[in-house]
């Protein structure tokens, strides 16, 4: 008898039209797609894209050059040199990040002690020459006052969960 | 004025003698399927990725004119502008008499489909056989254009190709052997014609099996998932077009879809009454445009089995080789010949829809 199913399920093609019958359902759901350039995915305020260095408010660079990132950077992205300025307060005279060989892991933003280095929700961005991939210091202040607004209100988000 | 342009270009017409006359109208008629034909093969590649993309939940191509319609236009624009390159150590000759191989039985075999009652390029008495043998022939295309690749993936693909062709021609040709026992006839019209009476007296229904059998033979034949070993991108690149670009790929692509739309055209002749209405004989359907026999009904069935052809693609995977070997020549030819001998019985003892 089950011999007898067996041969009656396969002539009947019975699970090829199962399996048609799901496909056709699908034809009529729904369509998941995200038609990118205009439309975009909601983004968690912990988005790791693009780095910068941020200002306190009275315009005076966070960064103490304390070296954390760069000792914590798992690729070796980041490099830093400093000097004692004027003041007495030590300052980096250099701060890279080599965007080739940064992972976006992040550890750079956790390990910082005074919020200085962060990494903002920018993801689309090219180099077009050799060489542009390395961020300079004042590169990543510039995003950091541009982009100081938003940097602000998603640290604010996320900070309860800190 | 209008009359004026009538009578010039009748006198102009009649200028050409007989011969030329008759040969001018066959060319016109060629290019009246042909065209047509063409649009069809670009749109029915649109067509697929538009549906199995829906099947995906995506909505495939947009982006080129609205809603993505010139889209299969920029593609054949780019495959024009593209390099055929000659891979260094293959047979030249061959390597590009392979797509026209392809293409050739492909549309050649339009000659016979009817679309319409007595509308139909050649009404040939043996139209069943010549189509039987051009579809054989488009295999030969995709064996040379393995072999003259030279590539070791192309000879694969073409290896492959060759024995699934064979092994489901043969189921396919037993299949059209019950079309041909039942109608009388080899010619494609009378074929269709055996079918009048309406929905129930279509061939599909006593030739149920060798419908099915024919149909997925079809798939089979034309390489197409789920039997596109010959492809296979998986296992050998894309089989016996791996070294093709350009427009002699593009040859092939259109052949691939030509050969769709052909089996699709055959199956809704041989099983579905082509140009006959399902509606023939319903009562009130009666002496209105549903009932009567038309182009409409021909496209419509036709369109419905390149839709069958995309469902089974977006609903598949690939069959392992030796299944699809076990499935043609294990399965398929006993069905057909013991449907045969099913018919054979009811035909002499007179039982069915066609005691003659």
């Amino acid at each position: 008898m089950s011999l007898f199913n067996h041969y009656l399920k396969s002539f009947s093609l019975w699970e090829l039209l199962k399996g048609m019958s799901v496909t056709g359902g699908y034809l009529f759901k729904r369509k998941v797609t995200i038609q990118y350039p205009e439309e975009k995915t909601p983004m968690s305020p912990r988005f790791r894209g693009l780095h910068a260095l941020r200002r306190y408010e009275n315009g005076e660079e966070r960064c103490i050059a304390c070296k954390l990132c760069e000792a914590v950077c798992p690729a070796l992205a980041i490099t830093i040199d400093s000097e004692e300025r004027e003041d007495g307060t030590r300052r980096t005279t250099r701060y890279d990040i080599d965007l080739f060989k940064c992972i976006f892991c992040g550890f750079c933003e956790e390990a910082c002690p005074v919020d200085s280095i962060v990494e903002t929700h920018i993801f689309e961005y090219h180099f077009e020459n050799r060489g542009d991939q390395i961020m300079t210091k004042d590169m990543l202040l510039e995003i950091g006052d541009k982009y100081e607004a938003e940097i602000a209100a998603n640290k604010q988000a996320d900070a309860p969960y800190r | 004025m209008i009359d004026s342009i009538v009578n010039i270009s009748l006198e102009f017409w009649n200028w050409f003698p007989p011969g030329w006359q008759l040969f001018l109208e066959i060319i016109a008629k060629i290019i009246l399927i042909v065209l047509p034909l063409m649009l069809a093969v670009a749109y029915t590649t649109y067509a697929e990725r538009k549906i199995i993309s829906y099947i995906q939940v995506r909505i495939g191509p947009n982006r080129v004119g609205p809603r993505g319609w010139l889209q299969p236009i920029a593609d054949a624009v780019k495959l024009m502008f593209k390099e055929i390159v000659l891979p260094t150590n293959a047979s030249r000759f061959l390597f590009l008499f392979a797509p026209i191989l392809s293409i050739g039985p492909a549309l050649a075999a339009w000659a016979v489909i009817p679309f319409d009652r007595g509308m139909v390029l050649s009404d040939l008495d043996a139209g069943l056989l010549y189509i039987l043998a051009l579809t054989s022939i488009g295999v030969y295309g995709v064996i040379i254009a393995g072999w003259a690749s030279n590539s070791k993936y192309a000879m694969m693909g073409a290896l492959r190709s060759a024995a699934q062709i064979v092994a489901y021609e043969i189921a396919m040709g037993f299949a059209l052997v019950g079309v041909l026992m039942a109608s009388g006839s080899l010619n494609v019209g009378d074929i269709v014609e055996g079918q009048s009476g309406g929905f129930f007296s279509w061939f599909i229904w006593p030739l149920l099996p060798l419908f099915l059998v024919y149909f997925i033979s079809g798939v089979a034949e034309t390489n197409r998932a789920p039997f596109d070993v010959a492809e296979g991108e998986s296992e050998i690149v894309a089989g016996f077009h791996v070294e093709y670009s350009g427009m002699a790929f593009a040859v092939f692509f259109l052949a691939e879809y030509a050969n769709i739309i052909l089996i699709s055209a055959l199956t809704a002749i041989m099983f579905l009454g082509g140009w006959l209405s399902p509606f023939e004989g319903l009562a009130f359907a009666e002496g209105t445009w549903l009932a009567a026999t038309s182009m409409l009904w021909f496209f419509a069935k036709t369109a419905f089995f390149i839709f069958c052809f995309l469902w089974f693609r977006a609903t598949f995977p690939r069959y392992r080789y030796d299944q699809i070997m076990r499935l043609g020549w294990k399965v398929f030819i006993p069905v057909t010949i013991v449907w045969l001998f099913v018919e054979a019985v009811m035909v002499v003892a007179e039982i069915g829809p066609w005691a003659a």
